[in-house]
Parts: C-alpha cells; sequence; structure tokens
C-alpha cells in the first residue's frame, strides 16, 4: 500500500486495558490521515487519551485493533525491533519531563540518535543543532546543570538533529514557566518551518494548538474534530 | 555506533551510583573471601605436590620399633637399590637451664634418598639445599627450638649424656609434616652420635625407619623377598600411598576454609540480587528512552551486559588484590604453624574468583536482564508503566540454580553440595522465619513508642522480608564474630579450670624398671612426693575373635585405628581413681586365671568388641590371649597416666617394659626435673603446661585466622543492608522531602531512621547472642566435654555490636536521603 504523501494513517485504532474494573478502552475506533509537511495538534482534556495515541502513532504501544501506518510501515505487524527501526528513521520526540541521560552531556545527549542512525559525523550534526538552539557554550553540560528550558531546548535540537520526517512532543511545555514555554514553541516551531518534518504534538494549550494546521481534538478515547486550522 | 565505547562512557560516568558500588562492593567482596582463602589453600596444596616426590625421603620406607634386620639391607644391596636408616624419638634437649621438648632425628651418611635437606647459617638467613647430612658432634636444629632455647649457631646443646654444637638452621627435611606442625620441633643428628647420648636403650620409644630408592622392578623385587619375614609390628609405606593421605588433608583442609568463605559469598549474592533490582529499575527510563530514539532490544540489552560485565572485571581485579593482601595477613597469623615455607600463590584462586563472580553475576542479574529487556519505550510517556513481573517460581529457580551451581563450582564435590545445600536452607530458613516473627513483633509494638520509633518500627515492618534479609544477615556475621572472640577465651579458660591446682603438670615417659627408686630418691630429697610409676608395656593388636584385624569388619573408622595402631598395655590391680567402672565387673585381688582386659568404652565401642570377646595381642614377637572382662570410663582431664586397655596382674610380666608416671612440680621446684634428664637422659619429660600454651596458641591463631574471613561475612551483610537502603532510597528522599515540607525538622527524622536501624541491630545482636550461645553450649558439651556457664558477655557485645554497627552503616547509607533540600528532590518527582 502506497500513502504517495501522507505519512501517518490511523485506521479504526482502538486500545483496551486490563483493570481490575473490568477492560477498559481508552480509545475507541480512532482514524485519520496525517500528511508530510503538516503540523498537527492533538487536544482534549485530562484522560481523553491523548498520550496513549501519540505512544500508539510512534509505534511505542500497539493497538488493540486497528491498523498505524507511519511512513509506508504498519507498525501493527512489526515486532518491538522493528518498530524500533522504523523510529530510528523517521520519527524524533519531545517529552515533557525532557528525558536527556543524565550520564552523557548536551552534546552526547544529541549525538545519541545520530549514532544510533550510524550518521557519518554525528558530533558536527550535534554541534550544528545545538548552536539553532542556542546552547553551543554549554554543549559540555550536564542535564542536571542545565535548567528546564535549557534542558526542553537540547531535547528539541536532540529530535531535530536526525531531520526526522515526523516529530511528536508530547505537552513540551508542560514542566515550564509560560515565558520559557512560549521561547520553547517558538523554536519547535521555527525548526518546524525550516525542515521538511511532520509535527505532531500533545498540548492542553488551545494558544500552542492554534499554531498548528490541524487540530485533533479527543474527548473520552473518541475523535470529536479533525479540522484544518485556517 | 560502537556499542562497548559507549557502553564504556556511561559506566564510567555512572560508576559513582550506589547500585553499582554495591554491586561492586559484593563481587569484590564474594571474589576477596574465595581468593584470600583460595591463596592460602593453593599454597598449601601447592607445598603437597612440591614434596610429592620426597613425602618420604624415599621410595619405599619400612618402619619398625625394633632394630633394622641386616638381611633388609643385603637384600637392599643385591638389587642395587640405595639405603638409609633414620632413628626418631622424642627427647628434652637442654642449653644452661633452658629445655624444651624435641624431636630427635638420627640419620645414616646417605639420607634423605629423595628430596634434598634446606639449611641456614643463621635463623633469618636465606636457606639454601645442601649434600650429606651433620658430622659427627655436630646438630642442624629447627628454627623454634633455637628460640624455645635462646642458643645461636655455634652454641652447644646437651642431648641426653652428651653435648652437640648447633652448625645450622634446619629450614626443610623432605619427609617433615607438610599439615600443622608438630608440638616438637626437629633436631638432625648423626646416627653415629646416638649411643654417646644414651638415649636409646632396650623399650626405649624409638620409632627406626629403613629407607629404600631405586629402580621400580628392584623396588618391587626388593619388597617381595622381605615382605615374607617382615614382622607384624613393621609399617611399609610407599610414596603414591603417603601423597594420597597428605593430599587428602589438603583437600579437607581447602573444603572447611572455603566453606568459611561460601557464607560470605551467599551474603554478597543477597546484595548483589537486590542491587541488581536497583540496576535494573534506575536504567528502566534509560532503555525506554533508546528504544524510544529507535535502539533495538539487543542494543540496550548489550550495553547493560556490558557493564555488568565491567563490574563483575573490577570487582574481579579488586577482589583478588583485596584476596591478596588479606592472605598475607592470614599468613602472617597463621604462617609458623606450618612446618615448611610456603610456596608462593599461583594464580590458580584468581580464577576460582573470576568464575564465582561470573556465576553470581549472570545468576542473579539474569532476572534484571529479563525486566530490562521487556521494559517498554512508553514508559518515557508515562512513568508508571514497569515490564510485567517475572513469575516467583522463576527468580527463586534462577537463584537456587545458581547457587547450586555456584557451590559446586568451589565445593567439587557431589555429596558435600548436598549436604551443604540442604543446610544452608534449613539453617537460613530457621533464621528467616525467627527474623520474620521478630519483625512482625515490631510491628505490633510500633503503637507504645513514641513518634520517632513509631516511624522507624513502621519502616522495618514495612520492608518486611527486606528487613529479615538484613537482620539474618547481620545476625550470621555476627555470630561468628562473638562465638569465634568471647566464647573462644571462654572455652579455653573453663578447660584450663578443670585442671585443678594440684593437678600433675608434669610426665614422665620411658622410666626403666631399675630407674624409679632413684628418680623417687631424687624427689624425696627435693621435698617432694615420691612417684606412682605404671607400668607400660608395648604390644599391637593381632586379632578379635580370632579374625585378623587387617580384615576385621569394624564399626567405625575410628575403631580400625584403634586396633592397629601400637597399643600401650598396662595392668593393674585396682580401677584407678580417674576411672570408672561402666560395664561388667572389675576383677579381684588375686585373679590369676586368663589374661582379661579392660576397655575404655569408646574404643570398644569403635571395635565392635564387647565382654567376653578374645583380643590377641603380639609382644616382642610373643602372642598373648585375653578376654574382655570390663569398660571403663575415663576421666582424661585428671591428668593421670591412663590406658584404652588395661590388663589383669601377671599377664604381662614376662615381657619388657617402661614405666610412666605424672607429678606436679611448681616453678620454683624445676631443677629437679633438670636433675632427672642429666642422671636419667632416656627418661623423657613431657611439660604439660607447655603444651597447653601451645594448644591455645594454635587454637587463637586458627581463630584469628577464622575470624579474619568472617570479616567478609560482615563486610557482605553490611552491603547487604546498603543494597536494602538503597532499594528504598528514592523512597525515603521524597518521604524525607515532604516530611521536611511539612515542618519536620532533620533532626527528627534522623531520629526516626536511627530508631529504626537500632531496632534492626537491636533483633540481629539478639539473634546472634542467642546463636552463639547456643553454639557455644553445644561446643562445650560434646567437644570440649565441659560445663558451660552462661555468659553476659556475649549478649552485652552482640547487642552493642548489632546496634553500633547496623546504625552506623544504616544512617552512612541513608544519609544522601536526608540531607539534600526538598526542593531539589520534589522538583525531581516524576
Amino acid at each position: 500500500m502506497s500513502f504517495n504523501n501522507k505519512i501517518l494513517v490511523a485506521e479504526s485504532v482502538t486500545k483496551q486495558v486490563t483493570s481490575p474494573a473490568g477492560d477498559l478502552t481508552i480509545l475507541s475506533d480512532i482514524s485519520f490521515v496525517i500528511q508530510r509537511g503538516e503540523s498537527v495538534s492533538i487536544t482534549g482534556p485530562s484522560g481523553a487519551g491523548k498520550s496513549t495515541l501519540l505512544g500508539l502513532l510512534a509505534g511505542l504501544d500497539i493497538p488493540t485493533s486497528g491498523r498505524i501506518f507511519l511512513n509506508d510501515n504498519d507498525l501493527t505487524v512489526l515486532d518491538e525491533d522493528g518498530r524500533a527501526g522504523v523510529r530510528a528513521k523517521s520519527v524524533g520526540f519531545v517529552f515533557q519531563s525532557f528525558h536527556l541521560v543524565a550520564s552523557l552531556n548536551a552534546l552526547e545527549n544529541i549525538m545519541l540518535p545520530l549514532e544510533l542512525n550510524k550518521h557519518p559525523l554525528p558530533r558536527e550534526r550535534a554541534m550544528e543543532v545545538l548552536q539553532k538552539v542556542g546552547l553551543i557554550e554549554r554543549r559540555l553540560h550536564y542535564p542536571s546543570q542545565l535548567s528546564g528550558g535549557e534542558k526542553q531546548r537540547v531535547a528539541i535540537a536532540r529530535a531535530f538533529s536526525t531531520e526526522p520526517s515526523l516529530l511528536f512532543a508530547d505537552e513540551p511545555t508542560g514542566n515550564l514557566d509560560t515565558a520559557t514555554g512560549s521561547s520553547i514553541i517558538d523554536i519547535l516551531f521555527e525548526l518546524n518551518l525550516n525542515s521538511t518534518t511532520t509535527l505532531i504534538l500533545v498540548t492542553h494549550n488551545q494558544s500552542i494548538a492554534a499554531r498548528c494546521n490541524r487540530e485533533i481534538s479527543l474527548n473520552a478515547g473518541n475523535l470529536v474534530s479533525s479540522q484544518s486550522i485556517t | 555506533m560502537n556499542i562497548f565505547s559507549y557502553a564504556l562512557r556511561i559506566f564510567f560516568r555512572q560508576i559513582k551510583s550506589t547500585e553499582i558500588i554495591i554491586l561492586l562492593v559484593s563481587i569484590t567482596l564474594a571474589v576477596a573471601a574465595l581468593t584470600s582463602v583460595g591463596f592460602l589453600t593453593d599454597r598449601m596444596s601447592q607445598s603437597v605436590d612440591r614434596q610429592a616426590n620426597e613425602i618420604l625421603a624415599a621410595d619405599i620406607r619400612l618402619r619398625t620399633p625394633d632394630p633394622i634386620p641386616q638381611f633388609w639391607e643385603d637384600t637392599a644391596k643385591r638389587y642395587d637399590l640405595k639405603t638409609a636408616e633414620t632413628q626418631t624419638f622424642p627427647s628434652v634437649v637442654f642449653n644452661e637451664n633452658q629445655s624444651a621438648l624435641a624431636t630427635i632425628k638420627a640419620v645414616t651418611q646417605n639420607y634423605p634418598l629423595r628430596g634434598k635437606i634446606r639449611i641456614a647459617k643463621e635463623l633469618y638467613a636465606n636457606e639454601f639445599e645442601i649434600e650429606g647430612i651433620p658430622e659427627q658432634g655436630k646438630v642442624w636444629v629447627d628454627g623454634t627450638l633455637i628460640s624455645r632455647l635462646n642458643v645461636n649457631i655455634g652454641d652447644n646443646i646437651s642431648v641426653g649424656q652428651t653435648d652437640l654444637t648447633i652448625s645450622a638452621v634446619l629450614k626443610y627435611r623432605p619427609d617433615q609434616s607438610i599439615g600443622f606442625s608438630s608440638l616438637a620441633p626437629s633436631l638432625l643428628v648423626n646416627i653415629k652420635d646416638i649411643p654417646s647420648t644414651g638415649l636409646v636403650v632396650e623399650g626405649s620409644r624409638v620409632r627406626n625407619a629403613f629407607l629404600v630408592a631405586g629402580e621400580e622392578d628392584s623396588l618391587e623385587k626388593f619388597y617381595n623377598i622381605i615382605a615374607p619375614t617382615m614382622p607384624e609390628s613393621t609399617r611399609m609405606r610407599n610414596r603414591e600411598e603417603s601423597l594420597e593421605r597428605t593430599q587428602n588433608t589438603a583437600d579437607r583442609a581447602q573444603r572447611f576454609l572455603s566453606l568459611t568463605a561460601v557464607i560470605s559469598l551467599l551474603l554478597s549474592a543477597v546484595a548483589i540480587a537486590m542491587a541488581s533490582r536497583q540496576f535494573a529499575y534506575r536504567r528502566m527510563d534509560m532503555v525506554a528512552l533508546m528504544k524510544s530514539l529507535g535502539a533495538r532490544q539487543s542494543f540496550v540489552i548489550s550495553i547493560t551486559c556490558i557493564h555488568i560485565f565491567l563490574v563483575g572485571l573490577l570487582g574481579v581485579i579488586f577482589g583478588s588484590a583485596m584476596g591478596f593482601a588479606i592472605e598475607k595477613i592470614l599468613i602472617q597469623i597463621v604462617g609458623d604453624l606450618f612446618a615448611t615455607q610456603l610456596p608462593n600463590p599461583s594464580l590458580k584462586p584468581i580464577l576460582l574468583g573470576s568464575g564465582a563472580a561470573i556465576i553470581l553475576l549472570s545468576g542473579f542479574t539474569l532476572p534484571s536482564l529479563i525486566q530490562l529487556r521487556n521494559t517498554s519505550p512508553l514508559r518515557v510517556l508515562r512513568n508508571d508503566i514497569t515490564p510485567p513481573s517475572l513469575s516467583v517460581f522463576f527468580i527463586s529457580g534462577c537463584s537456587l540454580l545458581t547457587l547450586g551451581f555456584l557451590l559446586y563450582y568451589i565445593l567439587q564435590d557431589g555429596w558435600m553440595l548436598i549436604t551443604v545445600f540442604t543446610g544452608l536452607l534449613v539453617v537460613s530458613g530457621s533464621l528467616y522465619l525467627i527474623g520474620l516473627g521478630l519483625v512482625m513483633l515490631m510491628g505490633k509494638l510500633r503503637g507504645q513508642a513514641g513518634a520517632a520509633w513509631r516511624y522507624g518500627l513502621a519502616n522495618i515492618s514495612k520492608k518486611g522480608s527486606k528487613s529479615v534479609i538484613q537482620i539474618v544477615a547481620f545476625g550470621l556475621g555476627l555470630t561468628v564474630l562473638l562465638l569465634l572472640t568471647f566464647v573462644r577465651t571462654d572455652l579455653i579458660r573453663g578447660w584450663q579450670k578443670t585442671l585443678d591446682e594440684d593437678a600433675p603438670n608434669y610426665f614422665l615417659i620411658n622410666v626403666q624398671r631399675d630407674q624409679r627408686q632413684l628418680i623417687n630418691n631424687l624427689l624425696l630429697n627435693a621435698n617432694l612426693e615420691a612417684l606412682t610409676f605404671v607400668p607400660l608395656v608395648r604390644a599391637r593388636m593381632t586379632k578379635i575373635n580370632n579374625q585378623d584385624v587387617k580384615t576385621y569388619k569394624f564399626p567405625d573408622e575410628e575403631g580400625r585405628w584403634m586396633a592397629n595402631r601400637e597399643a600401650n598395655l598396662t595392668w593393674a590391680t585396682e580401677l584407678s581413681s580417674s576411672n570408672h567402672l561402666v560395664k561388667g565387673e572389675w576383677w579381684s585381688k588375686n585373679y590369676s586365671g586368663v589374661p582379661l582386659v579392660s576397655l575404655e568404652e569408646e574404643a570398644a565401642m569403635e571395635m565392635g568388641v564387647d565382654i567376653g570377646d578374645q583380643l590377641n595381642f603380639v609382644i616382642a614377637g610373643l602372642e598373648i590371649e585375653t578376654i574382655v572382662s570390663n569398660m571403663r570410663e575415663i576421666n582424661w582431664d585428671s591428668f593421670q597416666p591412663n590406658f584404652f586397655m588395661v590388663l589383669t596382674p601377671g599377664a604381662l610380666d614376662d615381657f619388657p617394659r617402661t614405666y610412666v608416671a605424672s607429678t606436679r612440680v611448681e616453678e620454683h621446684q624445676k631443677s629437679v626435673l633438670h636433675d632427672i634428664t642429666r642422671n636419667y637422659p632416656t627418661v623423657s619429660i613431657i611439660d604439660l603446661n607447655s603444651i597447653l600454651q601451645q594448644v591455645k596458641n594454635i587454637i587463637d591463631k586458627a581463630s584469628l585466622a577464622i575470624q579474619v574471613v568472617f570479616l567478609f561475612t560482615l563486610a557482605a551483610g553490611i552491603a547487604v543492608l546498603f543494597a536494602v537502603v538503597e532499594s528504598t532510597v528514592d523512597e525515603r528522599r521524597f518521604e524525607g522531602a515532604l516530611l521536611k515540607t511539612l515542618g519536620l525538622n532533620r533532626r527528627t527524622i534522623m531520629l526516626g531512621m536511627l530508631a529504626e536501624y537500632t531496632a534492626l541491630g537491636f533483633v540481629a545482636g539478639l539473634l546472634a547472642a542467642c546463636g552463639a550461645s547456643i553454639l557455644a553450649w553445644l561446643i562445650s558439651v560434646y567437644f570440649f566435654e565441659i560445663d558451660y556457664e552462661f555468659s553476659l558477655v556475649i549478649w552485652v557485645y552482640g547487642l552493642l555490636s548489632g546496634i553500633f554497627l547496623v546504625s552506623l552503616s544504616g544512617l552512612l547509607a541513608t544519609k544522601k536521603a536526608i540531607t539534600v533540600s526538598p526542593l531539589h528532590t520534589l522538583r525531581q518527582a516524576p
């Protein structure tokens, strides 16, 4: 199956988990298509299933039923290593709680996905993106020596370093104050604008959602709307 | 990406993390315990191997209490065999007023036929090999004897009626014992000097040996010719047989010491298992992140395996270095108990240590590795996602299999493995249950305690099985240390107490019939009481109920030894005051029938002999028949001359005999003993005080050495405590931060933790004091056969050391959790 310009396709995606109270449906029959180069926000109240959907779309987990295609790869038929291979080639991540490796400095954290991807010049490329996020002076600092905003900038640099075709951001400003959060979002959109990367962003914040091309809105595990923002 | 260099980079940055330190320390301790013991036993077995070909100083040794027959010499010559003769006997040697018991080894020119003698020109000078033996009038003396007599090279010492000049320090002779040195150090002398000493007369306790060496087939022919005419009393030994015996002894020592190390090893295993769980837990986030960034499972697992390998490698390096250093200390403590200078250790113990480290790490980190492999990348989005728990059966199966494999690897003996394994399961199971009971009791008590104690006790009962493991680990280490420190001295003191003030402290042996009155005259002149001399006839048992003792089926190995060794017989009209009859009747004063024999109860049991059985003895070539008439229990602590076999009067009248006696001589009366030895050199005087002192010295040194090995157990116990604390440190940190935020000061939180460790230490100390007291009682009653006095000291020290050690190490381990700022901690909250 080829999707030409479609980078991500979700077909009737359902996710159920077993709990002591019985089966719990977290996502129910979600379908949508995301085109290359789009910026899409996933919004909804707490418990709507935003992070679960993000995890499924990135192949971090598999749906109970339905199919997900990422860059023509059916994630639902691949094993964990297969999905990791797809991520290594096509996906970047920015997390709410940064997730930097504590024992690696800023530069090494950025080099990590490049090295996993067998990039020919990981150090040079990492320096280049660190320059773009304005942290070149702090390249040898460890995560514990960086502020929250700086950590997130390193995480953004790490996500863009491999020039992924798809970048997932999970509440990237959730742990930051308003001013820092806003500057982080600026960096994120600026980098996105200058690349061909598709951005999928989970957020509570309507003003951040409004900066995207499209908003996928969830409520109680159901797709409420998937509309373009003009 | 080069996995190895990446893993290495991360590893050295994470090396300061507590879980890696605990893993490293545990492996180091396990390897150190094994290698220190390994180096020591390796040196012992190397010594055995090195002496393998010269263990008899010959190819065949024929030992006899009688003079060497000329026929042996002639036969050996006929087959071109080399020969030598030796005479060995104990005697007291003198230098002015100093005296010491020595083993006199008189040798002929060709001695030794295999191996070389090594001597030194000064006490601490380098030793060198030498051909030949001391010239006439000269003597080579063991270093210990030189110290005891306070003499130097060139000085004269009195051996019997003659004076001999010390011309060298005897460092080594091929046929000296390999294990612990005998109580009497050796003195090598030319056999031609023996007549002038006057020490060897008829009936003297001399062991003559005829040494033969040469071609294998000539030896066989020689043996085949002399064997049929060999007297019953002759003992033949060849090289292989001797080697096997010595190797068995070395093997047993090795196994015993390995067993002591095994306890530290098992505690290290507990610490490793706990630390590796924490190791996996702390790496879950990183593994999830790496997986989310596209890393394959094999990649993340390889990195973890490399880290575990590096921990193992460092553990082996540090552990071996530590083991080497500790072995040096052990050899300082026990070195002089060995008869020979031990050779340098080989690298074999390091292989043993490395093997154990590999087994420990692979077995106990496997469940954690599986958990890491199963960590979902989704954890980057949801921190509460943990991999599914592994089955308890899988984890316990893994641990038991690893332990079994490890024990087999160390002990190399299936039966011993089963015994030790069952023993371990039973002991640790019981300790665990006791610990569990105590922990539950503490949980119940917490309602009645103050705030700090309530917090502490609640923590103990909350951690349930982890607390129990800590208690058992500490309790075990402390038990052994208490036992070895206090109980040892208590036991020796108790043993010495059994020798009352008037108990004899000197034995006179080898007294000839006509010397009895003369010796008593000397004693009477010195205002001492005359001695009662007990006759002694040397015999060998030949038959039990007309069956040869060589083919007789003994119920016990000890019985075989008892029947085959040279027997010392005596006769008596009345039952000695230090004996009491347990079976049968004592004979009447004027009994004159068939010779009857009275046996020591235990010896009779081991030989499987009962009243009415017939025992035959050969004495000086003549056979006598005796009937077992009664059995006695002997109070050996009376230090009276006592015998396993006592015959009816008249039964031994026609045989050569010597006499023995015991007496009490105070320090200021000792000159009379010198007079006896000078006037009657064939008489040997044995100083019980100095023997008791030497036995005490050996026990002290051996237990000090075992104590050193058990320090590893204590250290491993501390490692377990750190591992347990570490597994809860994140929780404690947040709890501490929360309590601080709620307004509790650091002191109160510290007090709560101190209460927890004090309670843990108290219970561990209680368990240890209880264990040490029970063991001490068992050892006193069943081994030393003395009454055990309840000692309060054990309980005081047990509780104090338990509380002190556990509190100190516990507070050190938790320091980080209470000193860090609450803001920092709470900001790091997931």
